[in-house]
């Protein structure tokens, strides 16, 4: 979903780097085979971007400029409307401002707005090393070690879903199942917010009334994942 | 003295640790010196010249660690400090992937020209 905004962006010194948390390269490969991708396409099966940048959900957009800085830290960006009447994460905003910021026409993050993104605590790494011993475990084949470690590691982080959803396929659980809607509605019964994106891109009303997205039943969602990519 | 297997962030090997449950600290790259456990310029000091048991160095290093007695494997996450410091500095924290091709890719490969990272996943 990357492809077409890295081509038409690519003359102006942009550069796009897609990462995959998945646990192989067969599961992401599908995805990044269907795009065709002309930048760089990366496996990360240990979350080590994850890690370094503090992201504890997926989809997770940074922004770095030609030194190297982070401009726009951890955002969430969705550049297709693929999916978004169920995501209700819509596009609009977040290419515009991509391509402002590209062209040089607007500043990547609105003034007073902080660079830097949340740091993770002492138990937040806690849980990034049960996460990293469960994986382990279950690429050695000890499931029952495995599942204790990843239940540990959630317990931990439970904000941090590229931990509680992860390792969701890892562990033989549905990732877009029944699990994981009970998870979010918990989640979302507490107090808290699944997805955490910055204000001056996030989606508003507007946006679906200024460009409509198809509106597709969770069923029909379902069935196109399930049917892959493309 | 049982073989564990050990888990250094990236690297991933084994060791021989005991019922004392200490882990030699020069395999995490800190020597141990009088002043204490040195490594580079910084030292921390240690109680009595006492290499404690892996939960507690993992403490003294600032490393978060998560220990499997059963399974004999250990893992040692980044220290919380140390990633808080570089995300403070502004500077995007350089890394080095595969693509699907196994060919490697680095961040700091793209310097010069403006970067998208874009983390997502097929679950």
């Amino acid at each position: 979903m990357w492809q077409a905004l890295s081509t038409d962006l690519a003359d102006d010194g942009l550069t796009v780097i897609t990462v995959a948390l998945d646990r192989s390269v067969d599961d992401a490969r599908p995805w990044i085979e269907a795009a065709a991708p002309t930048h760089p396409s990366l496996i990360d099966t240990e979350h080590v971007v994850a890690d370094l940048y503090n992201m504890v959900n997926v989809p997770t957009v940074v922004w770095i400029d030609e030194e190297g800085r982070i401009v726009r830290p951890n955002d969430v960006h969705y550049v297709s409307s693929e999916f978004a009447s169920l995501t209700r994460f819509h596009p609009r905003k977040p290419i515009a401002a991509l391509k402002a910021w590209v062209h040089g026409e607007a500043a990547p993050l609105p003034d007073g707005e902080s660079t830097t993104p949340r740091l993770a605590t002492w138990t937040d790494q806690e849980a990034r090393a049960a996460f990293a011993l469960g994986w382990w475990l279950a690429q050695q084949g000890r499931d029952e070690a495995a599942e204790r470690w990843f239940v540990r590691a959630g317990e931990l982080a439970p904000h941090d879903f590229t931990i509680r959803r992860g390792s969701m396929p890892i562990r033989g659980i549905d990732p877009a199942g029944p699990a994981f809607f009970e998870m979010v509605g918990a989640w979302a019964a507490a107090g808290n917010s699944y997805y955490l994106p910055l204000p001056d891109t996030a989606t508003t009303p507007d946006d679906f009334e200024a460009e409509p997205v198809e509106e597709l039943s969770f069923e029909e969602i379902r069935a196109r994942i399930e049917r892959g990519p493309g | 003295m049982p073989t564990w297997t050990v888990i250094d962030e990236q690297r991933t090997f084994e060791a021989e640790i005991g019922d004392d449950g200490v882990l030699d600290p020069a395999l995490l790259g800190w020597e141990l010196k009088p002043e204490g456990l040195c490594k580079g310029e910084v030292c921390v000091p240690l109680r009595d010249s006492v290499v404690p048991p892996m939960a507690d160095l993992g403490r003294l290093l600032g490393r978060p660690s998560a220990i499997d007695t059963d399974e004999r494997v250990v893992a040692f996450a980044a220290s919380p400090d140390e990633r808080a410091d570089a995300l403070r500095s502004g500077l995007a924290p350089d890394f080095e992937l595969p693509d699907v091709d196994g060919v490697l890719h680095r961040l700091s490969d793209h310097r010069g020209r403006k970067v998208v990272l874009y983390a997502y996943a097929s679950w």
